[in-house]
């Protein structure tokens, strides 16, 4: 497994990626898509970029991923895809009848420089239906990047605000996470009392049940109605830099709801972050059992911190998810050896990089625009008590022997864990579990006869 | 209801009319009076805005043939999306052997030039140059892949001369292919473009070469699941040695060496058939349409083999593994036939499988009602006979034919392959056997329905009208056929079961439908709430 990876530390890989940490756009802005009801996402480009990223989604999701396609062959990539377009919107809604299309763009219709608001434009959009766009040309960013653009394009197409005095109600900008991460955002800011809209909201889109009839368009996403309203909410929560706060910054300069820039609310402190904010937003107290899920995640913090405390781990996955777990973990006494993103930014570096100055921890390496080979190389050097990130990690535990606590995405050989959240206090009990049992286990499976022990 | 009584109309009736008079061609039913095949249309472009299942010409190229070749590094050049989706999808399963040791096999991994907005507008050779330079000295690879995507062919890159001046540079190969996402009309154009430069600048170049008196190749054979590892286990029981599967745990080493086998099988014709039939031309190897997916298929099939090499000891031991084999699995098939006896299902998959599943699900008392392919052409439906009516069009024009020559040298009569007369491999032609494949439509029961690159809507449509008792299909559908109540098991990735070739592979696969159809959950969907009481307690 892996045996070609050569010992470290290896100085030639500059150009390129070897097993990469991230994709491309037109994911995140397909995904983001999905979280509107009644939406029809729509790859402008050949078929096949629209069928990898359904192919993903499903793959992680276990859930259909419906999106459609503007079909290029040559043809249309020398004369341009505005006839593809036009044609697409029309058979789009005659046939699958959403209320909206969120078109994103390819590499292919932004290298041949398709104008897609002008075609939108000048599309047969039926009375009552909208046709919204992002720009996702897969040479720039990541998917968590695509999420973002998408987020942007509903915002600039839809939030409208009426002058109003705003409304007691806080807009949730999730960012990329599971539909269970959404909902359980949600449930905590219920909890405080204050109304609010997500959106994007993948929930019972993405974990839709079986209820033995097929529904394109599942019953949850978040409602136009509630979207357009958005722009007369009182604030907004952006949840993770690299997903959320361009968005809210547009939604800010568009109808003046303020922004207020949140890490993904994953940890106790990005949580407390959250619960302050609806707090300090809207003069609310915190309900006595959010106090009460607190409680139970420090209580399990003293119970179990000897089964990780001291340990090192190496983390890799988005920028948002993995700069609040790298946070959680710094206050589990983890030692955050390896941190590595896919997704360009220094941001990444200068934030992760503040976390353990603060820490006091030294010697980690950090790096943005990273690889699973450079994490790889790192570990050969040097290896870690545990492993944390997506599926893709797997390959890099079974050749180095480390165990591995999948998070992130895309998770495609695990299952459930749409339907878990590692948001929230909840979120921190799954997490403490998942790393715990894991060393566990490991304990367990490696240890003598005379070392192996019924009370932990 | 069976097709006859299905009026395709009323299926299409949301269609704007454009798009019902395309989509009406893709469709025939079978009745008991046809002679022979309708014509059916296949290949030919989707309709922007449908739900289609079908990938890209770079789908085809690197993540079906030439991403599996397991001592090759294949680097995607292109923005990072390509290169990540193509990346350990499709279960290509590969391990180390006597000539490919673990540490030069690199099918886990992904290369891709990641290509950047400066490298868009800039011109992306130097990048692509420099990452082989790297790959080569960080790995040594024996030979390197390049797999083109949309934007570099739109911006120019000049992949040949990348890829000529790294091979002067590096002395290994480097092969190029222009497998542009935009191209043709399906993953169909990829398979042609990479069969092109395997047979152009791989087969033939080798000198090392088994040797044994029946030296195959199983052409279109990806391994899914380990299904090659079982085809190679019968064969090499009945005295055949496999010189390779293209392009199933396949390595360049051996791909160099295809050219000394004396029989060529192909197992999915749609993505391989180009490189049996240059091979007829260019070294004079016979090749013969095998299925080792059914147990009755994989008995016709080795019975077909022995019959072509004639002889009396093969054709012999044959039929002692054949007994063999049959006696172990016989019981077991026996069992799970009981629950799956008189079931009806959809078969929706792309290659070849939706007519070699068809063969296993009858060894199981299952009948396929409705099966579509996602990137088929006629021949695939109608027969190889029906290949020289075939019309070109501005997308098939696009991929390259290679003008295929005898071999000067490597050339060899056919019969002198199979080491038989030429009047008894005469015989052997006009049987029907050799270079022949009468397509799908043959098999199908009467009242079925063929339906090329069937689409979302269509599917669930004809979900609706028949209500199958299992769906195969890919990931893409799987989940929402399980959201109407129907089971589904995909069939490119084996929802990560497997083999289901061969014998052992058919219980594998018995015992997967059979679990399917009966997952207790499905009678549960209903809470018991909302049951009215005439519907009893279950």
């Amino acid at each position: 497994m892996l045996d070609c990876t050569p010992e470290g530390p290896v100085e030639t890989h500059t150009t390129g990626k070897i097993n990469p940490a991230k994709t491309c756009q037109p994911l995140g802005a397909m995904y983001a898509a999905l979280g509107i009801h009644g939406c029809l996402p729509h790859s402008h480009g050949s078929q096949g970029c629209c069928a990898y990223h359904r192919m993903a989604l499903t793959r992680h999701f276990r859930d259909p991923a419906m999106a459609s396609s503007s079909s290029f062959t040559e043809g249309a990539s020398v004369f341009g895809g505005a006839a593809n377009l036009k044609t697409s919107i029309k058979n789009v809604f005659a046939i699958y009848n959403p209320d909206i299309i969120a078109v994103h763009t390819t590499c292919l219709s932004e290298t041949i420089g398709d104008d897609v608001p002008t075609i939108i434009r000048q599309s047969e959009i039926p009375e009552g239906k909208y046709v919204i766009h992002a720009n996702t040309p897969s040479y720039h960013g990541s998917h968590v990047t695509g999420f973002s653009n998408m987020c942007k394009g509903i915002v600039s197409y839809l939030a409208e605000s009426d002058g109003t005095p705003k409304k007691e109600r806080v807009n949730i900008f999730p960012g990329f996470v599971n539909p269970a991460d959404m909902r359980e955002v949600r449930r905590i800011v219920t909890e405080m009392g204050v109304p609010s809209v997500m959106y994007p909201d993948t929930t019972d889109v993405m974990d839709s049940p079986l209820l033995n009839r097929y529904e394109m368009y599942p019953r949850g996403g978040a409602a136009i109605a509630d979207i357009i309203d958005s722009g007369n909410s009182k604030m907004t929560l952006a949840l993770g830099a690299w997903s959320s706060a361009e968005a809210a910054a547009i939604l800010q300069d568009k109808c003046g709801v303020p922004g207020v820039p949140l890490k993904l609310p994953i940890g106790v402190k990005a949580t407390d972050a959250l619960i302050m904010a609806v707090k300090d937003g809207f003069g609310v107290d915190v309900p006595e059992s959010l106090d009460i899920e607190r409680g139970q995640v420090i209580d399990t913090m003293i119970d179990t911190h000897f089964h990780y405390q001291g340990k090192t781990v190496a983390i890799f996955g988005d920028p948002d998810i993995v700069i609040a777990m790298t946070e959680f973990l710094i206050t589990l006494g983890m030692i955050p050896k390896y941190v590595l993103t896919g997704t360009n930014g220094k941001q990444f570096e200068t934030t992760i990089n503040g976390m353990l100055a603060e820490a006091g921890i030294e010697g980690s390496k950090v790096r943005a625009e990273g690889d699973l080979f450079d994490l790889h190389e790192w570990i050969k050097e040097e290896s870690v008590d545990l492993l944390m990130g997506n599926t893709h990690g797997k390959y890099i535990a079974r050749a180095e022997d480390i165990p591995l606590v999948r998070i992130g995405f895309p998770i495609m050989d695990r299952a459930v864990h749409p339907l878990m959240p590692v948001t929230g206090y909840r979120g921190c009990l799954r997490l403490i579990e998942m790393i715990s049992n894991t060393l566990l286990e490991r304990r367990d499976r490696d240890c003598a006869d005379e070392d192996y022990e019924l009370v932990l | 209801m069976t097709a006859t009584d299905l009026n395709v109309d009323d299926i299409m009736a949301p269609y704007p009319d454009k798009v019902i008079k395309n989509r009406k061609k893709h469709i025939v039913t079978k009745t008991a009076q046809a002679g022979s095949c309708p014509q059916i249309e296949a290949n030919t472009r989707t309709v922007p805005g449908i739900i289609s299942q079908r990938g890209c010409c770079y789908a085809g190229c690197k993540g079906v043939v030439v991403g599996p070749i397991k001592d090759m590094i294949t680097i995607t050049h292109g923005p990072i999306g390509c290169g990540y989706y193509s990346w350990g999808t499709r279960r290509n399963k590969a391990r180390a052997d006597d000539r490919t040791p673990p540490e030069q096999i690199y099918s886990a991994m992904c290369f891709s030039t990641d290509m950047q907005e400066s490298d868009i507008v800039f011109g992306g050779e130097k990048k692509l140059a420099k990452m082989i330079d790297e790959v080569v000295e960080i790995f040594h690879p024996r030979a390197i892949n390049i797999c083109s995507t949309c934007p570099i062919g739109l911006i120019g890159d000049d992949l040949g001369a990348v890829s000529k001046a790294a091979e002067e540079k590096h002395g290994i190969q480097v092969i190029h292919y222009n497998c542009e996402g935009y191209k043709g009309v399906s993953q169909s154009a990829g398979h042609h473009i990479a069969n092109n430069q395997i047979m152009e600048r791989i087969i033939g170049t080798g000198t090392d070469g088994p040797t044994g008196d029946y030296i195959i190749n199983i052409l279109g054979e990806y391994n899914i699941g380990g299904d090659g590892w079982e085809i190679e286990r019968i064969l090499e029981d009945i005295g055949y040695t496999v010189n390779s599967i293209l392009t199933g745990d396949s390595a360049y080493v051996n791909i160099k060496n295809l050219h000394t086998a004396h029989l060529n099988l192909v197992q999915c014709h749609r993505s391989i058939n180009y490189i049996a039939e240059m091979m007829e031309t260019k070294y004079g190897t016979p090749w013969l349409k095998v299925n080792f997916i059914g147990v009755e298929a994989t008995i016709a099939t080795l019975r077909d083999m022995a019959q072509c090499f004639g002889n009396e000891d093969l054709i012999a031991q044959t039929e002692v593994v054949i007994e063999r084999e049959l006696a172990a699995i016989t019981p077991e098939l026996e069992r799970y036939r009981s629950i799956c006896e008189g079931k009806t299902a959809f078969a929706f998959v792309g290659g070849s499988r939706s007519h070699h599943y068809q063969y296993l699900l009858k060894d199981l008392g299952m009948e396929v009602i409705v099966a579509g392919y996602e990137f088929a052409h006629r021949d695939d439906y109608e027969g190889r006979d029906v290949i020289p009516t075939i019309r070109s069009d501005a997308d098939s024009k696009n991929i390259p034919e290679l003008n295929i020559e005898p071999d000067p040298e490597m050339y060899e009569e056919p019969n002198l392959h199979l080491n038989m007369s030429r009047e008894k491999y005469n015989e052997l032609v006009e049987s029907g056997r050799l270079a022949s494949y009468a397509g799908m439509y043959p098999d199908m029961p009467d009242g079925s329905i063929m339906i090329d690159d069937p689409n979302h809507y269509e599917t669930e449509e004809l979900i609706g009208i028949f209500h199958p008792d299992l769906i195969f299909s890919g990931v893409r559908d799987k989940y929402i056929s399980h959201k109407m109540g129907v089971p589904s098991k995909q069939l490119h990735s084996y929802d990560y079961s497997g083999p289901y070739a061969g014998f052992r592979g058919a219980i594998i696969f018995a015992q997967d439908v059979a679990n399917a159809l009966s997952v207790p959950a499905w009678k549960m969907i209903t809470p018991p709430w909302e049951k009215s009481e005439t519907q009893g307690s279950e």
